[in-house]
């Protein structure tokens, strides 16, 4: 066991680039081409300001998930609840001194970038948990001590991000970290308990939100009843793909969104752009592109021998999936309005740079399956 | 061990939790797919519909007006081009400088720039600003000359509406203008085809006929983004334009009209006594319709509002007047057939007759002596018609004028403001007035005054159907479908039958009981036209071609008093607000005669010194027009 432990830590460069999961890189390299060529669209098929900046995004990020997968994947383990803690600061830095926009408070600038704490949020939460319940004894893990930790660690972000206010964000940040709670093995009937819970609060809870946050509501409920207002988004949306069809209306031949009728077409609508010119089928490929980056992280999570490995992978990628089914849901009228961007496809920095530190923990993950973390 | 153990149950526990999720996504993904099928694939239609509704956007354009044509064909209402002046705001570098040069070259007044500065504000900064509606040739070409200095400034040509004959038509015609919200409101057409700077019927036949002449929309679709900017343009759809309308009248008539009653105040109608066909009708003073256009200014409206002379009046159908002594040839007729008087019967004029203690004068205070028909007729001799009116009653007279068309509409619907105007009998004084009917009203009625009142085109119609042996015609202004030509009208009316258009049957429409009274009459107007003495005879022409017969009248405005009889002032000395109507009717050529014409000189004085003249210039013009216009028989078919 020793011997094994030794092996692993010898492993040499080339090997760990030997272990990469090509079929998880090959699928998000296609899922970034895809997001390139869809920004182009947005842009009206010229190379301006979002092509670009995506572009270049990608280009920076992408080598930075292969060198978060160069770490071994004991290091991010150890690391967790550092860095789960240095978003916990700069949470509280954005909430004091962060840049305002459009009436919320959630981006630091970083000289070169402006940065989202909530979203690395996203999967720092995922990292702290799992590295909780790899390190708490199974025995522990319904006690109400444990219990009372792990809700605090989720509830403290949440509470900081709903305050900015990013509703969209902090509901994601609290489900990433639930399905912690879940796959750590928190007896169902809590679960289900909380859920009678939250039903019955629900009124209440909605008399706590705020006047704009009710109307999307209303108008998710019926989006007629504004349809120049705050309904517009989502009836556009639902006007731009169903006019797709089978087919869809062809690369830059969406009219919805070149005439402007997309509101929001970079970042949470983008799916929407892009369902009017692919169509039925367009979509539907994007989703089983979707399914098999989610296919082969539990794959890797299920090979790995160690449960923060494990836990990491299947949360990350329960996390992926909420937020696809979130932002689907979103345009396509399934949901009220809830800022979430879709993976790799929306515009936004600190969104993406967050899915490729989270890639690049899989990818370690898989480098170093046969790693075990005591 | 134990730790072993509880590491591997707790993969266990993970694994299937994981399972669960696993399940669970799946299903999850389905219900996405299901939604985009249902969308993407179900609903497909409806939605490529909305996604067209909201990129293709119409815009109509103004249609374009049919035409209205006189009886040669000639465009009395036609369209023209005109330029335009736009500015498009967001392709502007620098407005304000913009507006400076305009206001030069343009001399554009500050309250102009400050309504295209308010417009600005007001629309989105693609829709264009009309700076100018109507440039004239002049500006349009400096304009184009500056264009590279103008940025933003699009010169257009569009089409409005014209009057080639500036006031000549305007009471027959109207004119057009921006309709205001209840006119677009009251008619279905106006409001499906309504597009702002459209222009619509205010008035006379362009209001009446306004559902014929309007036209329709071309109609120009454009791809437009979500802020309603054009992006592309799709198609275009022509527009058709209205119907085209023809009348009756003869332009050069009509301008002939315009030239007598120049300066003053009146009336003259010309009629074809066996179709029915209104030549000319023209009311003075007129206006021009062209003002109205592009909104006419305060200045010129006050002008043609507060002229004592009353342009907006159109008199040949709403100006009531007593018609005075050319009434008589109905009296005289009316008296005839009730076998009152005949051709021998005599009365003694002594100037003036005594009824009841109350004075009734002739118009000659020295008197005729004995009169006959004829000869009271051609002297206009009052005390005889007294007499003649006191023997038949006013009830048989009112009778035998209504036959002739006084106190009924002749136009019927074509205008609004035609009125009826009266022909009293005793029934009607006991009804409005409540009093009983006096013996020295039949007197004065006899003599056209009192409360008898008739329009222009009343004494016209009255005098043609003398004139074609006293047989009903339907006056017409509108050349219809069904036209009637007038051999076949005159041939109809001496078998004594007319051929109704209507009905496309041959109707009686006799008006005489005995045809030898209307002969007597027409000869009696005669006389009063060509023989010495008669009142009209300075007007008279020989030349059998142009020979006509007429009636002259002087309609009094208010009752001459005593004082004023003996005064006997001239027509200068008494103020114009006071001065008698004068008044004729007439037709001709004396011999096979085929035109009717009524003339009303508003406080012109005497009927033989005032109107009978302007008869004389006219006549010759119409009969000299008579060839051309029986040649134009090739009926243009227009629907109406």
């Amino acid at each position: 066991m020793f011997q094994h432990d030794r092996l692993n830590n010898e492993i040499t460069l080339f090997q760990k680039i030997k272990n990469l999961d090509y079929i998880l890189l090959i699928s998000v390299i296609l899922l970034s081409v895809i997001s390139v060529f869809v920004m182009y669209s947005t842009d009206g098929g010229e190379i301006l300001f979002h092509t670009k900046n995506h572009f270049v995004k990608l280009a920076v990020f992408f080598p930075l998930m292969i060198f978060v997968a160069l770490f071994n994947i004991k290091f991010w383990h150890n690391f967790s609840y550092i860095i789960y803690l240095i978003v916990i600061l700069l949470l509280v830095w954005v909430s004091f001194f962060g840049i305002k926009s459009s009436g919320s408070q959630r981006w630091m600038d970083v000289y070169f970038f402006v940065l989202q704490p909530s979203e690395l949020m996203k999967i720092a939460i995922i990292m702290c948990l799992a590295k909780y319940y790899h390190r708490l004894k199974i025995e522990n893990v319904n006690s109400f001590t444990s219990i009372t930790i792990v809700l605090s660690i989720i509830l403290i972000p949440t509470i900081f991000v709903v305050s900015q206010p990013d509703l969209g964000t902090s509901i994601l940040i609290a489900l990433s970290g639930l399905i912690i709670l879940w796959l750590g093995g928190v007896k169902i009937k809590y679960f289900i308990y909380s859920f009678i819970t939250f039903l019955i609060s629900l009124p209440f809870i909605i008399s706590f939100l705020k006047p704009y946050q009710k109307l999307r509501i209303l108008t998710f409920l019926d989006p007629d009843r504004d349809p120049l207002g705050a309904g517009y988004q989502i009836i556009q949306s639902k006007i731009a793909i169903g006019s797709g069809g089978l087919g869809g209306k062809g690369f830059l031949k969406g009219t919805q969104s070149y005439l402007d009728f997309l509101p929001e077409k970079h970042t949470d609508f983008i799916f929407t752009l892009f369902s009017e010119e692919f169509g039925f089928i367009g979509s539907v490929g994007l989703l089983i592109l979707y399914s098999i980056i989610i296919f082969r992280i539990i794959r890797i999570g299920s090979i790995s021998r160690s449960n923060f490995s494990r836990l990491f992978c299947f949360g990350y990628a329960f996390a992926i999936f909420i937020y696809i089914v979130v932002n689907l849901s979103m345009v396509l009228g399934l949901l009220p309005i809830v800022g979430s961007p879709l993976p790799i496809m929306s515009y936004g920095g600190s969104s993406m740079l967050a899915t490729m530190i989270g890639f690049g923990i899989v990818l370690s993950a898989k480098i170093n399956h046969k790693q075990i973390i005591a | 061990m134990i730790k072993s153990n509880s590491g591997i149950r707790k993969t266990d526990v993970i694994n299937r939790r994981m399972f669960i999720i696993g399940a669970a996504k799946v299903v999850v993904f389905a219900g996405i797919v299901a939604r985009l099928f249902s969308l993407q694939i179900n609903e497909n239609k409806k939605y490529l519909t909305l996604s067209d509704k909201n990129r293709i956007r119409e815009w109509k354009l103004p249609p374009t007006r049919g035409n209205i044509v006189d009886y040669f064909g000639n465009v009395i209402a036609g369209n023209l081009k005109v330029y335009q002046l736009h500015i498009i705001p967001e392709q502007v570098e620098n407005f304000n400088y913009l507006l400076v040069r305009l206001k030069n070259l343009l001399n554009l007044t500050d309250k102009k720039i400050a309504r295209i500065n308010k417009l600005k504000a007001e629309l989105k900064p693609w829709d264009s600003i009309i700076v100018s509606e109507n440039l004239s040739w002049s500006q349009f070409v400096k304009i184009n000359n500056y264009l590279y200095d103008l940025v933003g400034v699009k010169p257009v040509m569009t089409i409005s509406r014209n009057y080639p004959f500036n006031d000549v038509y305007t009471h027959v015609l109207g004119y057009v203008s921006q309709p205001n919200e209840q006119e677009i409101l009251a008619n279905q057409i106006i409001q499906e085809r309504f597009v702002p700077g459209m222009k619509i019927g205010k008035l006379g036949l362009e209001k009446r006929l306004e559902n014929y002449l309007i036209g329709t929309n071309a109609i120009q679709r454009y791809e437009v983004n979500a802020y309603g900017k054009r992006i592309n343009q799709l198609e275009h759809q022509k527009g058709q334009q209205g119907s085209k309308i023809r009348l009756t009248v003869d332009t050069e008539i009509q301008k002939a009209c315009g030239e007598l009653l120049s300066e003053k105040a009146g009336s003259i109608s010309v009629m074809d006594i066996y179709t029915g066909d209104i030549i000319a009708m023209y009311s003075s003073p007129s206006y021009d319709p062209n003002l109205f256009l592009f909104g006419i200014s305060q200045d010129e409206w006050q002008l043609i509002r507060n002229n004592p002379l009353k342009p907006l009046i159109n008199k040949t159908l709403s100006g009531l007047y007593s018609p005075g002594s050319t009434i008589k040839p109905i009296v005289a007729l009316s008296a005839l057939e009730n076998n009152v008087i005949d051709t021998k019967f005599k009365v003694k004029c002594t100037g003036k007759t005594e009824l009841y203690g109350q004075t009734f004068h002739c118009w000659k205070e020295k008197g005729h002596g004995w009169v006959s028909l004829k000869n009271a007729m051609k002297q206009s001799c009052d005390t005889y018609f007294y007499e003649v009116a006191r023997l038949l009653g006013v009830d048989r007279l009112n009778i035998t004028a209504e036959k002739f068309g006084l106190g009924k509409k002749v136009l019927g619907e074509y205008f609004d403001n035609e009125k009826k105007g009266l022909f009293p009998n005793t029934k009607w004084k006991k009804n409005s007035l409540g009093k009983g009917w006096v013996l020295g009203e039949t007197l004065i009625t006899g003599i056209g005054q009192g409360y008898i009142q008739s329009t222009p085109l009343q004494l016209c119609l009255m005098t043609a159907q003398i004139a074609n042996g006293g047989y009903a015609i339907k006056p017409k202004i509108i050349v219809d479908s069904n036209p009637i030509s007038y051999e076949d009208a005159k041939q109809s009316m001496e078998s004594g039958l007319l051929f109704d258009s209507n009905s496309n049957s041959l109707l009686d429409k006799k008006l005489y009981k005995d045809k030898k009274n209307i002969k007597i009459v027409q000869e009696a107007m005669f006389s009063s036209t060509n023989e010495r003495f008669g009142t009209s005879y300075k007007s008279r022409i020989d030349d059998p071609k142009y020979q006509f017969a007429g009636k002259t009248g002087t309609a009094q405005v208010k009752r001459i008093s005593k004082r004023e009889r003996e005064l006997d002032l001239k027509l200068e000395q008494i103020p114009y607000k006071d001065r008698d109507h004068a008044l004729y009717v007439a037709y001709g050529p004396y011999i096979n005669p085929r035109y009717a014409l009524s003339i009303i000189i508003e406080h012109g004085g005497s009927g033989s010194k005032a109107a009978a003249p302007l008869a004389k210039e006219l006549f010759k013009l119409i009969i000299d027009r008579h060839e051309l216009r029986n040649k134009q028989s090739n009926f243009e078919r227009i629907t109406i």
